[in-house]
């Protein structure tokens, strides 16, 4: 992939579920949106765009979209979207998506998943500046909501 | 939005206010755009096929300075002037913050599928 460390996010989690559970989570349209707070209004298909409207509190103007890429069940699925699509009134259509990969590996405990998010380079500087602003010292409060949240409900 | 956060909101947009003078002005925009690719370049250069005069430039790479876009490094006895990498920071810092979106839906995704057990 790009040699730039400012291309791309990688992220590896274990989970002690199996890979069809994994899958299930990551591909129903509906499951995915329960742990990624977004209500999309369609499936995930190949080739295909689905969107929605994200459900996470005090981000509920949001709307999301991703088009599907592949799916190679209890594998790979990927997506490409828009990054910074944060206001809606805007059409980020033209600008160069990033692309998101889920991909499982069984393990004796479970699944280990590495979900990478690449091409963050060909966004326009102006517009990283812009969702950066946009942004700043509203996720800090979100992050801590949720880890009150998670750790009141174990 | 609270008294507090928006008297902080004021606050930042006067100190950006210099930024955004800074940016409009044709001659400055120009100005960048030579900086942008990335080495120092003197005034003498800066001047080269302009129609202005080596001091209007100078002023001009004041204003940017000001405003923390430009910075200027003596050599010898020559001026030059780079562009600031702060732009860049601002863009990592972006990647850091949809980095840290990501470890807390992985961490919902986790707390998710190991939670639901098959019954």
């Amino acid at each position: 992939m790009s040699p730039s460390s400012t291309d791309r996010i990688e992220k590896k989690i274990e989970l002690k579920a199996p890979p069809a559970r994994v899958w299930r989570a990551l591909t129903d349209h509906r499951e995915f949106g329960e742990w990624f707070r977004v209500k999309l209004e369609g499936p995930f298909v190949p080739g295909k765009s689905t969107r929605g409207r994200v459900t996470y509190p005090g981000y509920e103007h949001m709307a999301m979209e991703v088009a599907v890429q592949k799916m190679v069940p209890e594998r790979l699925f990927s997506f490409t979207w828009h990054p910074y699509a944060v206001d809606p009134k805007m059409d980020y259509s033209k600008e160069p998506p990033t692309l998101v990969e889920f991909k499982l590996e069984k393990t004796p405990a479970g699944t280990v998943l590495v979900v990478t998010e690449s091409g963050f380079d060909s966004i326009p500087a102006a517009r990283r500046d812009e969702a950066f602003r946009m942004n700043s010292g509203g996720w800090t409060e979100q992050i801590k909501n949720i880890e009150a949240h998670v750790t009141s409900k174990p | 939005m609270s008294p507090a956060s928006r008297e902080s909101g004021v606050r930042d947009l006067r100190r950006n206010a210099p930024i955004f003078a800074a940016l409009g002005d044709a001659t400055r925009l120009k100005l960048l755009a030579k900086l942008s690719r990335g080495s120092r370049v003197s005034i003498a250069r800066l001047t080269h096929g302009s129609a202005l005069t080596r001091q209007a430039i100078t002023k001009h790479l004041q204003v940017l300075q000001d405003a923390g876009l430009v910075r200027g490094v003596r050599r010898g006895r020559e001026n030059l002037f780079e562009l600031e990498p702060e732009p860049l920071d601002e863009a990592r810092r972006a990647l850091d913050r949809i980095s840290k979106q990501w470890d807390v839906a992985l961490a919902r995704l986790k707390s998710f599928v190991e939670e639901q057990k098959p019954s």
